[in-house]
């Protein structure tokens, strides 16, 4: 039976080979170990800010944060959460990880949420921006660690790279769909008040959008965590760490209360964001709020239709 | 005088092969033959008007006739295909970005159907958006929204947000943020065609209230007659993107350009059109002194009148009918009466520009309603038949028949 590979074999691993050790890491080695000091530096300072803070202090940072933002239950799994993770041995590497994650997440926000708003502004924009981000969420993150490993070397900050390329895309794709769908009437009432693309962009666009952006927000900072463990096979520390040794020595004790680390922090880091972003939303009128809101509101509504009447 | 606002042959063609259309166009091609023929839509085809300062000029039109693409040309949402929009003798058309963003806030604002507030913004906010938009200092703005929200009788509301509101109050703060930033010319697109009806009309005579103080220019869209009857000092009818009659209330009920616009006119409320000046007639009087009821008689029977208005001096005293006087004239107990007797001092009066609409109930009394002046002199006198007929449309022939009675109730009962 005949088929293509009869014609001509490509050797495309050769290709890629030869372009990525031949071309890339000996002339870009540098520029990219230079990349990574913003983000060595920012991983550096927060990993020791969060190492430093006594575990009691952080913990009633948190829950007070998930109170105002998430309500009590949330305050409350906050609390019972994080004194498991103490009482398991794994405070410190937690908040290792935890300086990951919020450097990958303050990084991805930095990139994501301007090239989103380019995306939203620009259908040229959008139709560069969006394959890119299609490749980004499909191609197995085993695949890019290498080719980061010979340009960034092994480290944290190699990892925190990774994570950043896994875990941008939803943070653009929801900007971008967020300015997107702010009501076209409310851009025309704008630019009939001959308001400046920036002004449009301060006052309406991005206020509006902020409770997608949040949820994409929220997505990124999941798709962060879920990346840890991977990020550690290039040296990345924190709980990664602790999930591997375990895997390596077939210790499943150690793996699993690695794991239960990173569950219990998932949630905290959720429920919070989750909390932020519904608070966006309330001024921004999403439907499931303004329902919320009707039921909570039932008692004093009466009055509110008899202010409205006079 | 220059106009403020004047559009000189304006066009809109919707599509990529916009300049091939509007040269067939030109040529005379209908709407369809161009979307066969190149793809493209004609919004708005070859549209002039001017609009004087402090009118309120009313385009009216169905949907899909092209008036809320023609608003938007004025101040440069859309641009136009060809044509010129020239605000103060300057072309809008061609004005650049820069330049159209200065004339949007300075010199035009826009009141929208579906109110486009803020909803992420308090009401004060909302007013001063205009006013941020400029870079005016916050405190000032706040300053400056408060006291239009007091027109607009909204000040309480100052801190609410958009969705505490009801439509019309909604519509309110539209408005206001139009008003804000003190343009010359204020474009309403429908915007009192998402309320109800009754607030509707409240909000017309609002409008209507706040344009004697303000004399704004005024462009307002509507696709009810009615509407642009009751608000329009002149009135553009558009069909099919094109202009088919400019003109008053009164012109275009009376003198329909086409059958098109005879058919929107056959249903108008044509008391609301008219006022009593329309269908007044010159007085006939008589002095009050000690005319004797003969001579009243007399003169009645002379002008073929069931009644007469009754002078003293400069002054209306009241009126007499032809039936008190001839009863008067047949009773024998007062020799030689005069008219004081049977004088009726409780006539109905109106004035010049009172609706014809407020004219039904003083002429189902009988009476002629006395029209008087500022300084209450009689200037003139509407019978009650005169009112009738005129409703019926039929102002000139003197007599109203079954058709036209009907025609007239069919327009009384009309919602609006």
């Amino acid at each position: 039976m005949f088929s293509p590979a009869d014609l001509a074999t490509l050797p495309f691993d050769d290709w890629v080979n030869a372009f990525v050790r031949g071309w890339l890491v000996p002339n870009f080695r540098p520029t990219f170990r230079a990349a990574q000091v913003p983000v060595s530096a920012v991983l550096a300072g927060l990993d020791w800010f969060f190492r430093w803070m006594p575990m009691l202090v952080t913990t009633a940072a948190f829950a007070l944060v998930a109170w105002r933002t998430a309500g009590r239950a949330t305050a409350i799994i906050t609390v019972l959460g994080f004194a498991f993770i103490d009482m398991i041995g794994l405070w410190n590497h937690t908040m290792t990880t935890l300086a990951m994650i919020v450097t990958s997440v303050l990084f991805c926000t930095v990139i994501g949420i301007p090239a989103g708003i380019l995306a939203a502004r620009s259908d040229r924009a959008w139709r560069v921006i969006r394959p890119v981000l299609d490749i980004m969420q499909t191609i197995p993150s085993f695949v890019y660690l290498v080719p980061i490993v010979m340009l960034f070397g092994v480290g944290m900050a190699p990892g925190i790279i990774a994570t950043i390329i896994f875990a941008l895309p939803p943070i653009v794709r929801l900007t971008n769909l967020g300015i997107r769908n702010v009501r076209a009437d409310l851009i025309e009432a704008a630019e009939a008040f001959g308001s400046t693309p920036w002004q449009m962009l301060w006052d309406l666009q991005l206020p509006l959008a902020m409770r997608t952006i949040m949820a994409g927000l929220n997505q990124t900072l999941m798709l962060a965590l879920s990346m840890v463990v991977i990020a550690a096979l290039i040296g990345a520390g924190g709980l990664g760490l602790v999930v591997n040794t375990g895997l390596g020595r077939l210790d499943v004790g150690g793996a699993t209360a690695g794991g239960v680390a990173i569950v219990i922090l998932a949630i905290v880091l959720d429920r919070i964001t989750q909390g932020i972003a519904d608070g966006a939303g309330l001024r921004g009128l999403s439907l499931r709020q303004a329902v919320m809101n009707l039921l909570r509101l039932r008692g004093t509504a009466p009055g509110a239709e008899a202010q409205k009447a006079g | 005088m220059q106009p403020k606002l004047s559009v000189e042959n304006l066009y809109k063609v919707f599509g990529n092969d916009a300049s091939r259309a509007l040269a067939l166009l030109r040529e005379g091609k209908g709407k369809r033959e161009i979307l066969e023929a190149t793809g493209a839509t004609v919004g708005v085809q070859d549209v002039s008007f001017q609009v004087d300062e402090g009118e309120i000029f009313v385009v009216m039109g169905l949907s899909g006739s092209g008036k809320s693409t023609l608003v938007r040309m004025l101040n440069g949402l859309i641009p136009p295909t060809a044509g010129r929009v020239l605000i103060d003798g300057e072309d809008v058309a061609a004005a650049d970005t820069a330049r159209l963003r200065g004339i949007r806030r300075e010199k035009i604002a826009m009141v929208f159907q579906h109110f486009a507030l803020f909803p992420h913004w308090t009401i004060a906010e909302n007013v001063a958006y205009g006013l941020k938009v400029r870079g005016m200092p916050e405190s000032a703005r706040r300053e400056r929204a408060l006291a239009v929200l007091g027109q607009v009788g909204l000040e309480p509301w100052a801190d609410s947000m958009p969705s505490d509101l009801s439509g019309g109050m909604q519509q309110r703060v539209g408005l206001a943020r139009g008003l804000a930033a003190d343009p010359d010319i204020l474009l309403m697109d429908e915007p009192f065609g998402a309320l109800d009806p009754l607030i509707r009309r409240d909000m017309q005579a609002e409008l209507l209230d706040l344009q004697k103080t303000l004399r704004k220019t005024i462009v307002f869209i509507t696709h009810d007659l009615n509407e642009a009857i009751l608000l329009g000092n002149r009135i553009a009818i558009m069909k099919d993107g094109c202009v088919v009659q400019i003109g008053t209330a009164q012109e275009i009920v009376t003198a329909p350009a086409d059958d098109y616009v005879a058919a929107f006119v056959a249903d108008i409320d044509r008391g609301r059109v008219f006022t009593a000046d329309d269908v007044s007639s010159e007085p006939i009087t008589i002095q009050l002194r000690d005319t004797p009821v003969r001579e009243a008689l007399r003169l009645m029977e002379k002008h073929g009148s069931q009644a007469l208005y009754v002078m003293d001096g400069k002054r209306v005293a009241g009126v007499v009918t032809y039936r008190d006087l001839a009863a008067c004239e047949m009773d024998a107990s007062t020799p030689s009466p005069t008219i004081r007797s049977t004088l009726i001092t409780d006539y109905p009066t109106a004035s010049t520009d009172t609706q014809l609409s407020a004219l039904y109930g003083p002429a189902g009394s009988g009476l002629p309603i006395a029209v008087t002046d500022d300084n209450d002199r009689l200037v003139a006198v509407v019978e009650p038949n005169a009112v009738l007929s005129h409703l019926s449309g039929e102002a000139e022939t003197d007599s109203p028949d079954g058709q036209s009675a009907e025609q007239k109730e069919g327009a009384d009962v009309q919602p609006r």
